[in-house]
């Protein structure tokens, strides 16, 4: 895990303590309050599993367990920027590995692997539910449907 | 486009055009000039409509009438009693038979084409999905009114059980049996929840009912819980699908104001209300057992079956879990009947069937039309045809875990008892549809793929057998498999089938079960001869 500073980690119990709270710390609400830290930290950090460990009375191995079975989860620091790139056949059939051969030769990133300086985490998915517009690729919120290999370029330079 | 108020269709299938067909195309052209109609009514000849022992066959929309067979000398009377004064021209109607496929649904739905025939998502797309207000206008709510004051609750089980209506999660199983499971479990707590966690690749049918249509939902299962006998129901959404989840909270909040979920509902002493669940990105816990878990805070890994949910569900209790297109057929069958309900579809199928449609066509989304319709009308009509100079090879249904459907089985109807006596699966209604420059191979290595990195790693058979079977795809893909890998993909697949612990690893071997009985002439050319036929895979790249 990456060391974190007394000022970081007490950000970071107050996150986890302020969506608890929202959620109720009940057992049902785990992976409700387990996505919201995520979303807000980007990640979910190792005090951050902690806090919710105490708050909840849970295991820290059953959080980490949960924590690392959802694709949505993520115990690693993620990049600034999120690229899910959806590998199911319905994407793959329309064009999906050219576009995929192409993000990656773009970032110069292989399957979900982070940027050095940061910037971006390319992450295969499984199906987005978007299959009529395929390939589909999401950046953060944002998705692209029908994507074709040379729209990568202008894709991506919109994010800073 | 210009609006016409008649639309005219002669059939001119290879036996109509033999029968003359073309000729009864030109007087009808002339007469509807001769009365002065050619502005008001467009006439197109349109291949096969499916029926062939009346042909060459009209069919006038809006009223959906069927003539024929039709001579040339005909038209002038058609023309003239049913376009000009507007009566039917009564001895020129087609034989009356009963109507399967592609006329069932063309006369289902009257002055549309293509014919779609939306029950469930009769409102999607024509209501504010954010204004309870606009959906009690549209019928909504009356079902619940009906339910709860007109009816007992085994009533309502009993009418689900004669509709026939079958679960659209993939199974297929009976949903009024099921129900009557719940019902019969004698509990203090029981729960109703709803399956949303839509994950099947290539399906998205759920997400357009729920943001299309939020309220039916809801109704649905409060319908459900008063049946079973429950007082509480969670919504089970997948976590990719934001705004779905967005619209239900919306939606549950007005119904709880409207006094729709919450204590005494409609002046009776049920009380039912609904929590929304997110999921977090896993395919598994579209698993019944899994998504349980899931709520109950731990890792979505299936449960041993039995005891079954139904019995023994979320905290324990007896858990009804129905997939999100099963729930929302309940309030039509409630307001309008068993009877009409069976009215739609085939008789081991009933009612309509949601399916979206993508891969090589010119039009893909989503339609909803009664079970029975081919895939061949799936295509021609709703898809708009293949992609400019591709041709049809193969259709894969359901999801990963569908079938691999040939082009030789196009025109079996799909419903779940045809589909099965084929030897295929209906899965969960997507329909990927692939050109020839598909590569088979290729497909079952994506699907495996997904497999392999969605298998919750719980029991061996899946865990390994996706694994291996990828593996396995992937040499081939590079030009270094053996003929005696098919034995082994066929073996893994059987070992799955027979001792995985859930749906995800007894259907994983299906994709490549199917390629190996349809296509094997293509995987054996990866092998043999060196190639890939479809000019997919990299061959001779090294195993790194």
């Amino acid at each position: 895990m990456t060391a974190v500073s007394q000022e970081e980690e007490q950000a970071i119990v107050e996150t986890v303590q302020t969506i608890v709270q929202k959620h109720g710390a009940s057992l049902e609400e785990l992976i409700p309050i387990l996505n919201d830290v995520n979303r807000d930290l980007g990640y979910l950090p190792a005090a951050a599993l902690a806090e919710i460990s105490r708050l909840l009375h849970v295991p820290k191995s059953q959080l980490f367990a949960v924590s690392s079975f959802y694709s949505m989860l993520s115990t690693k620091p993620r990049g600034r920027h999120i690229i899910q790139f959806c590998e199911s056949a319905p994407c793959h059939v329309v064009g999906g590995r050219q576009v995929w051969e192409t993000l990656c030769a773009n970032l110069q990133l292989g399957a979900n692997e982070t940027s050095p300086d940061g910037k971006w985490t390319l992450a295969t998915t499984s199906c987005l539910g978007l299959c009529s517009v395929g390939p589909v690729l999401v950046i953060d919120d944002d998705v692209y449907g029908n994507v074709r290999p040379e729209q990568i370029p202008d894709i991506l330079a919109r994010y800073s | 486009m210009k609006t016409v108020r008649s639309m005219i269709l002669v059939s001119s299938d290879p036996l109509s055009m033999e029968r003359g067909a073309q000729q009864v195309f030109e007087s009808l052209e002339q007469e509807i000039r001769a009365f002065g109609l050619q502005d008001e009514i467009s006439i197109k000849m349109v291949g096969d409509v499916g029926r062939h022992d009346a042909v060459p066959m009209v069919i006038v929309y809006p009223e959906a009438i069927l003539y024929g067979p039709l001579q040339p000398s005909d038209a002038h009377r058609l023309v003239e009693e049913h376009l000009y004064k507007g009566r039917v021209a009564e001895e020129l109607l087609a034989p009356v038979r009963e109507l399967t496929g592609k006329l069932a649904w063309l006369s289902a739905r009257r002055g549309t084409l293509p014919a779609e025939k939306r029950v469930i998502l009769a409102r999607a797309g024509i209501i504010d999905p954010e204004s309870i207000e606009e959906y009690i206008i549209h019928e909504g709510y009356a079902a619940l009114g009906k339910a709860l004051t007109e009816m007992k609750p085994a009533e309502v089980i009993d009418l689900i059980k004669k509709s026939g209506l079958r679960g659209r999660g993939g199974a297929g199983f009976p949903t009024g049996t099921k129900w009557g499971f719940v019902a019969g479990t004698p509990a203090d707590k029981k729960y109703v929840i709803c399956n949303a966690d839509e994950s099947e690749p290539g399906t998205f049918k759920d997400r357009v009912i729920i943001e299309g249509d939020p309220y039916s939902l809801i109704e649905s299962m409060t319908i459900a819980g008063y049946a079973v006998g429950a007082d509480e129901g969670y919504i089970y959404v997948r976590g990719e699908y934001t705004l779905a989840q967005a619209r239900l909270h919306h939606a549950i909040l007005e119904a709880r104001e409207m006094g729709f979920l919450g204590k005494n509902i409609f002046g009776t002493d049920f009380n039912f209300d609904i929590h929304i669940h997110s999921g977090a990105g896993a395919y598994i816990c579209g698993e019944e057992t899994a998504l349980i878990e899931s709520i109950e805070g731990k890792t979505g890994q299936p449960r041993s079956r039995p005891p079954f949910p139904t019995t023994h569900g979320l905290w324990g209790k007896p858990t009804l879990v129905n997939n999100v297109e099963t729930l929302v057929n309940i309030p039509p069958i409630v307001r309008e009947g068993a009877e009409w309900y069976r009215s739609l579809g085939t008789p081991s199928s009933p009612g309509t069937k949601v399916y979206t449609i993508m891969g090589n066509v010119n039009k893909t989304g989503v339609i909803e039309v009664p079970m029975g319709i081919t895939l061949r009308e799936v295509i021609a009509i709703y898809a708009q045809g293949m992609k400019p100079g591709s041709t049809f090879k193969l259709a894969q249904t359901g999801g990963s875990s569908g079938s691999v459907i040939p082009a030789s089985l196009q025109d079996t109807p799909m419903d779940f008892d045809s589909f099965s006596k084929a030897g295929v699966a209906l899965g969960s209604g997507a329909l990927l549809i692939c050109d020839e420059e598909t590569c088979v191979i290729d497909l079952a290595k994506v699907l495996l793929n997904f497999f392999r990195k969605e298998s919750c790693g719980k029991c061996s058979p899946c865990r390994i057998g996706t694994q291996r079977s990828y593996e396995i795809l992937d040499a081939i893909s590079r030009g270094q498999g053996k003929l005696e890998d098919l034995d082994t993909l066929i073996h893994l697949a059987d070992s799955m089938y027979a001792i995985s612990n859930c749906g995800l690893g007894q259907t994983a071997g299906t994709p490549v079960r199917d390629i190996l009985k349809y296509f094997r002439a293509e995987v054996e050319a990866h092998i043999r001869l060196g190639v890939c036929p479809a000019g997919v895979c990299k061959m001779h790249v090294p195993v790194q």
